[in-house]
């Protein structure tokens, strides 16, 4: 592709014989905000590591700019690493820190302070420059790690779980600052993260992955709203998944009931996964719905009730603003839109 | 990596080997492989030198314990800002030459000695402290002692004050708090104490020969007289070899007791 | 507090027992005449006899330039070699850190002998270089020790985000890796340099003619007797110890006020 900045083609990776990466082919445009989300050991670290140059594939390439960089070392590589815990040298003060880059390039040290100050002010830790790490907070750290990475001016910038350590607000502070900037500057991002949140806030692209495979790559919409397969579906959002059977085209058969959807292709009496999310289901009077079904529990959310509702010993998680209390009998609705189904997964 | 190939394996290897070899085969082309250095060993004469050393060692090691481990918990317990000073005071002596140390017992237990002097002074007979047993202990405890109490207080002043907290809140008095948290919490800087003072203990030369005089041999002292006077260095060797073993033995005993693996990185 | 008292007291009573024998030394060699009981008049006779004493100058000359260069070389050697090891992983690991370790273990007595067999059987000549050659032998491991702690607290990501940054991989020991562990290596510096100038028994095993140490010259002399003119000696070791330690206590002290002022 020409337009990608980085390619992945056939990546493999073992440790210790155990394969962590299996078959990757990974492609990423200019300018893109992409996301490896997975949980802990689906091997996005890994991928963001081969990228960057301190791990190598046992097989497949990795291209930069159309150029072949197996071998290519870190120092020698276009990109920069924003580490989880930052990675800050503890010795250096902030100035420092952010020059390291800059001054093994051996750039003038007028040039340097210009970069430096810019950067310090872009953070909004102007005069911060003489303090040393060890006096600096959680999120100022985070913001040096950056800055320091982002000075070099890199094509690329690669993020590992950056935000993991920092509270709640900060966390979605920074989540907002991060894609502005990435917007502003023009680079692109290749951020790591478990978090599926965080990934549907800041991404282009998100490639879902887990044990070592590419689950499902797509944009945020799209992966919240057509889930491929049920790790997906259940990884991202938060889902129903119940056991049904294609009736025919736009017919499934789940818990002893026909519904219409809008998916087909599949086969006559096909076993299939129904993928159902919680925020589409709606409660009415009982009686009312197409299934019936006691709420088990109530749980008060802020923005919504969180319900667990038992219909035909399926227990549904359902997400709404209405409430029922704990014992009663509700009908549950949904509209073909919100039935999505999907190929039996493993 | 390859000079601590030579410099460390190599000679530890070559100790083994002349403990194996009888004091004929010294040239390459006569080399006789036998077990008679060590038999030689067990001759009770050997024996008894062998179970002193032991003894001796394990005494002076007992009463670093019970003198030192006072002194490491009242360190620990004594506020910041004095417990440095304190500290110093204990490692001032362990900078201080060892033979120096063992030296100024020499001035005080001897016959002419401030001790006898004083007793004199006083109308008391003299007293025979200098080459004896008695000496030599005193001499080990004298110059040990501060590698007992520092690691005992390292392994105290770690102690997470929160544990001593959370026995009190359920109940225990101040006895039961120490038998039962600090005192087995203590227990890896105990350990480790104790192999600082016992490995040296037993193989020390210096102390038993100053204080000890000829009388009151060690093992280290026997090794000596064998490699510089006899030059029985097949017989010299095997003893080697049986007091690395015997530390090896007493660190493995030890070990099992202890769940930090950081070794000699301990003491600080 | 009755437990106040008894602490203090009992903390007294153990820092007499240490100090004593020293500060007994140390009086007596102002001692007029020989006696270690009697005290006979102030005198500085036996500083003067110390100064005059050939055996002696000598003996203070070898033991610092030995100590300060094997210190020096040891320093460096186990730097590289802690490095080489933090860097390895597994069975070879665990292997090269317990035969390292084996000098530590061992009584001195059975490494002095082993490097002396060692020494014999390559048919080297007894002297300077072979002493200096022992002090180095047991002063690495030691320096090691010192440092590995270090290495290990050092965030694995920094050489990597030193290389992310540009830097080669010797750049990034140089402005990175050394710095952190610095503190390491001086700690290790010391240890081996205070280890040279105490040594004896390995000094004792592995000196040739004419070259010897303080610790030799001070057993010789002991064996034979007591002598004032080793309390002078003893007396001006104490006291350059304790301007040392002062200093350094001084030194470390003055940082951390440093580092508060700093953050005021």
């Amino acid at each position: 592709m020409d337009n990608a900045i980085i390619q992945l083609n056939n990546i493999t990776k073992k440790f210790d014989g155990e394969i962590v990466l299996d078959d990757i082919n990974l492609s990423v445009k200019k300018n893109e905000f992409v996301t490896l989300l997975g949980p802990s050991g689906c091997g996005k670290t890994t991928t963001l590591r081969i990228i960057g140059g301190f791990e190598t594939p046992d097989e497949g390439d990795v291209y930069f700019d159309g150029h072949l960089i197996n071998d290519v070392p870190p120092f020698k590589r276009q990109l920069n690493t924003v580490f989880q815990k930052y990675a800050l040298f503890p010795h250096l003060n902030v100035y420092e820190n952010i020059a390291f880059g800059l001054r093994i390039k051996k750039m003038d040290e007028r040039l340097i302070t210009g970069k430096v100050e810019k950067m310090l002010e872009l953070f909004n830790l102007k005069n911060y420059g003489k303090r040393r790490i060890d006096q600096l907070s959680g999120g100022q750290q985070q913001r040096i790690a950056i800055a320091r990475a982002l000075v070099n001016e890199p094509k690329v910038l690669l993020l590992d779980e950056p935000l993991g350590a920092l509270d709640l607000k900060l966390r979605k502070e920074m989540q907002h600052e991060l894609k502005a900037m990435q917007q502003q500057l023009g680079i692109t991002f290749i951020y790591v993260t478990h978090d599926q949140e965080e990934a549907l806030t800041m991404s282009d692209t998100i490639v879902v992955m887990n044990d070592g495979i590419i689950q499902q790559m797509g944009s945020p919409i799209d992966i919240y709203n057509e889930p491929e397969n049920a790790f997906v579906a259940d990884f991202i959002g938060e889902s129903n998944i119940l056991d049904g059977v294609m009736i025919d085209d736009y017919l499934v058969e789940f818990l002893g009931k026909k519904f219409e959807c809008l998916d087909s292709g599949f086969g006559r009496g096909e076993g299939v996964d129904v993928v159902i999310r919680p925020e589409d289901l709606d409660l009415t009077p009982s009686g009312e719905g197409k299934l019936t079904g006691i709420v088990k529990s109530v749980t008060f959310k802020g923005v919504h009730y969180e319900m667990d509702i038992v219909s035909n010993d399926y227990e549904f998680l359902v997400h709404s603003t209405d409430m029922a209390p704990v014992g009663t009998t509700v009908g549950l609705t949904l509209t073909p839109d919100d039935i999505h189904i999907m190929e039996k997964g493993e | 990596m390859v000079w601590i190939f030579l410099f460390i394996a190599l000679p530890s290897f070559l100790v083994l080997l002349y403990s194996i070899t009888t004091k004929e085969s010294n040239g390459l082309t006569t080399i006789h492989f036998t077990f008679e250095n060590f038999k030689k060993f067990f001759n009770p004469m050997y024996l008894n030198i062998l179970w002193d050393s032991i003894y001796l060692a394990a005494v002076s090691t007992a009463i670093c314990l019970v003198l030192g481990y006072p002194a490491a918990f009242i360190i620990s317990n004594t506020h910041i800002s004095r417990r440095s000073t304190l500290l110093f005071l204990c490692i001032l002596p362990m900078w201080m030459n060892m033979l120096l140390r063992t030296y100024a017992w020499m001035t005080i237990l001897g016959n002419n000695g401030i001790l006898n002097n004083f007793f004199s002074f006083l109308g008391l007979p003299k007293v025979n402290m200098l080459y004896t047993r008695g000496a030599t202990v005193m001499g080990m405890v004298y110059n040990f002692l501060p590698f007992m109490i520092l690691p005992i207080y390292t392994a105290l002043s770690k102690m997470d004050k929160g544990l001593l907290e959370a026995a009190d809140d359920l109940g225990a008095n101040k006895k039961t708090v120490f038998r039962k948290v600090i005192l087995p919490l203590s227990m890896p800087g105990v350990i480790s104490g104790i192999i600082m003072v016992f490995m040296p203990a037993v193989s020390t030369f210096i102390i038993p020969q100053l204080l000890g005089g000829n009388k009151n041999m060690m093992i280290g002292n026997l090794v000596e007289k064998l490699f510089i006077l006899n030059g029985d260095w097949n017989f010299g060797s095997a003893i080697s070899i049986v007091m690395m073993l015997i530390i090896l033995l007493s660190m493995s005993i030890m070990n099992k007791f202890d769940i930090d693996k950081e070794g000699g990185a301990r003491l600080w | 507090m009755v437990k106040k008292y008894l602490s203090k007291i009992y903390m007294g009573i153990i820092f007499i027992f240490l100090y004593a024998p020293i500060i007994v030394l140390a009086v007596f060699s102002f001692n007029e005449s020989k006696s270690r009981g009697n005290w006979t008049g102030f005198s500085l006779k036996w500083y003067i006899e110390l100064f005059h004493d050939h055996d002696i100058r000598s003996a203070f000359y070898y033991t610092i330039s030995i100590a300060v260069i094997a210190a020096i070389i040891s320093t460096i050697l186990g730097t590289i070699a802690a490095i080489g090891i933090n860097s390895m992983k597994g069975k070879s690991k665990a292997i090269i850190l317990n035969v390292n370790y084996l000098p530590v273990v061992n009584p001195d007595i059975v490494t002095g002998i082993s490097l002396m067999i060692l020494y014999i059987s390559f048919n080297l000549d007894f002297g300077f270089n072979t002493m200096l050659l022992s002090h180095i032998v047991f002063n690495t491991p030691y320096v090691i020790l010192s440092i590995l702690p270090k290495l290990k607290q050092l965030d694995a990501h920094m050489t990597e985000a030193a290389m992310d940054l540009g830097a080669t991989p010797m750049y990034a020991l140089r402005k990175v890796i050394i710095p952190e562990i610095k503190p390491g290596i001086v700690t290790g510096f010391l240890m081996a340099f205070t280890l040279s100038i105490d040594d004896f028994i390995i000094s004792y095993f592995t000196k040739g003619e004419g070259v010897t140490n303080l610790s030799i010259v001070i057993y010789s002399m002991a064996r034979r007797g007591v002598r004032p003119t080793i309390n002078a000696l003893s007396t001006i070791m104490l006291a350059v110890v304790l301007l040392l330690m002062i200093l350094i206590n001084k030194r470390s002290n003055g940082v951390e006020k440093k580092k508060l002022k700093r953050e005021v």
